[in-house]
């Protein structure tokens, strides 16, 4: 952690660890990023398919989506000026557009002697555009303008810190909380979807039914690598197998996990603490998802392995909130 | 000097056009249109460089400083309360001779006030012989009698000190103010001095100057040999820097400096004290903290010992320094030296303890809880500063000669209803230099603050913050009130090379080996 320590020397045991709450600020950063990313792709995909659609049918899908986001509960039919402001602009919903990009700089700037000073201006420079915009009358129309600012920037944020952001501690707990937060909400839309859906079958489909899966694939920006993967046949089983069990797919479920499992262990080994217990969950949830088959988990049903992933996931949370964060003085104090 | 006096010079136009010299003493001109020897090649320079270019190079300085995130925070406005802090970009120049009396004179100061705080915090001779009056003492608000009796590494009460100094109209530097408590701006020094270099390389390095930019190790140097005998790695000692946080006025600095001295910037809440030591929480675990040089106030250090609604402290905290298991720069109760009452008594204090006159002089000050000085105070408010004894930032005054009758008055009931919290000086004109406003040079007041560090040994860093009051004729450098500041060059010119430099420091080491302080040759124990 500290500049002065050299590969060539031997470091102080009492050199090692970062502050936690300088930590604790980077994984939280890492997972508001990380989640104004997801709702604004599920908007973003949403309000798309809904210019295609007559307002009847649209609406009906909405509620799905505040059901996958879990945003706060809406009460009678939803409207789309609703929809958005519940979701992109309201401050009193912590997981709005708004509201996140806010958190995660906050977050940053309570830290920002931690970062490079390009991360500190990207992210300051995100913030500050998403404030200028206005929910103005029609905006739904011009939305993906806004959609795509949200998106580039949050990948030129990525960008930048991976190439100015030393790859220690710091940088590891960014990567875990953007992974857990996106295992996390993958498992929350997948469940949502499969909770609508009939059982997927292995068939290619047509129709209203097509379009579903084809929005959820979207959903995880999975369409094109999909279609490499399985040609542009839309067969359920497979869309389930690749966003569950992939291992190359970025926003996969399983892909997720190994990285949460890749950057616990190097978290790990830099503070002496990789037999601790987010180490083990996140390693059993890794191996679990490594070595299920699709056919397995839709024969024992989908909906209870998707919980177990989801409960395996805030146990990880809880785990590393325990372990690096937030430990009781006591027993530090006593090992 | 008139500016056309200097603008037949040369056949462009001069950059002095608005130029004026008044009573103040005027760093830059020996008299009228003539330029003291070390001001001569900056002069010069100046009638060279059309107004545009200067106004070129004042922007490629403003973009450096906003580019680095310079900035200060202003408490009391709703919005922007960050801020670019003004750089002015003219050098203000120091001759070597001058600034060995200063290095003398602050050497002086700051070991006779140490003496002085652990005198009143132990024996109080100082009080029994009432060359200082005992009720001035207790009755200062930042007198810690949570301090009584307690010893702190070396004896040094105050490490890290930053005294504001002027030049009288007769070219004398004098002592305004000791600030001895959480002294900030060292960052400017050094930010001001590394943009400078840029924009000035030649100029810079023709005249020689002393660089800077060592203060950070000199600072981390002088944080570790604070460190507790029983610290278990005493030899690199783990040093934090307690900052308030993110919306504290000087946060930038903070993070600056722990950066640059590599050391971890805390909060309270990264704190916490266990039997009597001191951790900081890691994610690798707790681990020891054996120094903390703190930008927190007395009051909010410990909510068991001082302000019990305090969130930026650490509970327990005092008790772990009490027993010695942590040390902190500067010393708790550090306070009472620069209360602006005890500010008249220095010279005595200088006397008491060194037995030595003091060599740079105060600032005539009259004591409000004095009923002469008071009465002939209150007689002539129009021409006094009158300042409240425990403030600092520029918050908390009177300037006279500025005042509107209103103002005088709500002073006059505020002296009245407590005397022993004010006190008054002349209204002073500060030096002036020169400044670049606007693409022209004119002349603004200015003050200098240097950095003085006191640990195994006494380092200055030569130079300084040099303050200026930016707006026409205003007598107030602080940045919370409209001030900017410029680089400061000390030069190392011809007889006063570094050798000479170098001795003379030998000469006014007063730390033994031991660690106490020491008086000329002679360990003196108070």
């Amino acid at each position: 952690m500290r500049s002065s320590r050299s590969y060539f020397t031997q470091s102080f045991q009492h050199d090692a660890g970062m502050l936690s709450r300088v930590a604790n600020s980077l994984y939280w950063m890492g997972r508001y990023l990380e989640r104004a990313e997801h709702t604004t792709r599920l908007l973003d995909v949403e309000l798309q398919l809904w210019l295609d659609q007559s307002p009847e049918m649209g609406a009906g899908r909405w509620r799905f989506l505040l059901e996958a986001l879990h945003a706060p509960g809406v009460e009678g039919p939803v409207n789309p000026t609703q929809l958005v402001n519940t979701l992109v602009f309201s401050r009193s919903n912590a997981s709005s557009i708004v509201s996140c990009i806010s958190t995660a700089r906050e977050n940053l700037r309570h830290v920002r002697e931690q970062c490079s000073t390009r991360m500190w201006e990207q992210l300051n420079r995100l913030y500050l555009d998403v404030l200028d915009v206005q929910p103005e009358e029609e905006w739904i129309l011009k939305s993906h303008n806004f959609f795509l600012l949200v998106t580039e920037g949050a990948y030129l944020f990525h960008g930048i810190t991976d190439a100015t952001m030393s790859h220690g501690e710091g940088w590891q707990f960014i990567q875990l909380g953007r992974y857990v937060e996106r295992a996390d909400t993958l498992t929350t839309l997948l469940e949502t979807h499969f909770h609508r859906m009939t059982v997927p079958i292995e068939k290619p489909i047509e129709g209203a039914e097509y379009l579903e899966w084809v929005g959820l694939l979207r959903d995880c920006v999975a369409l094109e690598a999909y279609c490499k993967a399985h040609t542009a046949e839309i067969r359920p089983l497979r869309v389930a197998e690749f966003l569950l069990l992939n291992p190359e797919f970025p926003h996969s479920i399983r892909f997720s996990v190994d990285r949460v499992n890749a950057a616990l262990h190097l978290i790990g080994d830099l503070t002496q603490r990789s037999a601790k217990l987010p180490t083990r969950i996140a390693g059993r949830l890794r191996a679990h998802l490594s070595y299920s088959q699709i056919e397995e988990i839709m024969a024992d049903g989908v909906t209870p392995y998707l919980q177990n992933v989801r409960s395996e996931c805030s146990e990880i949370h809880a785990a590393i909130n325990e372990i690096y964060f937030d430990y009781p003085v006591e027993t530090e104090l006593a090992s | 000097m008139t500016a056309t006096a200097l603008s037949i010079r040369g056949i462009i136009p001069s950059s002095f056009v608005n130029y004026q010299v008044d009573t103040a003493y005027d760093e830059m001109f020996a008299s009228a249109g003539v330029p003291r020897e070390h001001y001569r090649a900056l002069h010069q320079t100046l009638l060279g460089l059309p107004p545009e270019e200067l106004r070129r190079s004042q922007q490629a300085a403003d973009l450096a400083f906003l580019h680095e995130g310079i900035t200060f925070t202003v408490y009391g406005s709703k919005e922007g309360t960050e801020r670019i802090f003004p750089n002015d970009l003219l050098p203000r120049i120091i001759a070597a001779r001058e600034w060995m009396t200063i290095e003398k004179g602050l050497t002086q100061r700051l070991t006779a006030l140490n003496l002085f705080l652990r005198d009143i915090y132990h024996e109080g001779r100082i009080l029994a012989d009432k060359v200082v009056p005992r009720e001035l003492i207790y009755s200062c608000r930042h007198f810690r009698r949570e301090m009584r009796g307690l010893n702190v590494p070396r004896d040094i009460y105050v490490s890290i000190c930053g005294t504001d100094l002027i030049r009288l109209p007769d070219g004398v530097f004098a002592v305004l103010e000791d600030n001895l408590r959480v002294p900030s701006g060292v960052s400017y020094m050094l930010a001001n001095r590394k943009v400078l270099k840029r924009v000035f390389p030649s100029l810079f390095r023709d005249y020689g100057v002393w660089p800077v930019d060592h203060y950070p190790r000199a600072l981390l140097a002088t944080l570790k040999s604070l460190a507790p005998d029983n610290a278990p790695f005493r030899q690199d000692p783990t040093t934090v820097l307690l900052t308030p946080g993110v919306s504290n006025s000087a946060y930038f600095e903070h993070t600056f400096l722990a950066q640059q001295m590599g050391i971890e910037l805390v909060e309270g809440r990264d704190l916490l004290a266990h039997d009597n030591v001191v951790y900081m929480r890691t994610t690798a675990g707790l681990q020891r903290v054996d120094v903390v040089y703190r930008r927190v106030d007395d009051d909010f250090l410990d909510p068991l010992c001082f302000r019990p609604d305090s969130i930026l402290g650490v509970p327990g905290l005092f008790n772990a320094y009490r027993a010695g298991n942590v040390a902190l720069a500067n010393a708790i109760g550090t306070g009472v030296a620069d209360d602006k009452a005890v500010y008249a008594y220095v010279p005595k204090i200088i006397r008491y303890y060194l037995d030595q006159d003091p060599i740079l002089p105060n600032v005539e000050t009259f004591l409000m809880s004095d009923g002469s000085q008071r009465q002939h105070t209150l007689e002539n408010l129009d021409k006094m500063v009158v300042k409240a004894v425990g403030e600092s930032g520029g918050y908390g005054m009177l300037i006279g000669p500025h005042s509107s009758a209103q103002q005088r008055e709500e002073f006059r009931a505020r002296i009245l209803a407590d005397p022993r919290n004010y006190i008054a000086q002349p209204t002073l004109s500060l030096s002036c230099a020169p400044c670049l406003i606007d693409g022209s040079v004119e002349s603004r007041h200015i003050d200098l603050r240097p950095y003085i560090l006191m640990g195994e040994k006494v380092t200055l860093v030569p130079g300084g913050l040099t303050r200026v009051a930016l707006r026409k004729g205003s007598l107030v450098v602080n940045s919370s009130q409209g001030g900017g500041s410029k680089d400061t060059w000390v030069l190392r010119e011809g007889e006063f090379g570094e050798e000479l430099m170098e001795e003379v420091r030998k000469e006014l080491s007063v730390i033994t080996p031991q660690g106490k302080l020491r008086v000329g040759r002679e360990e003196r124990t108070v």
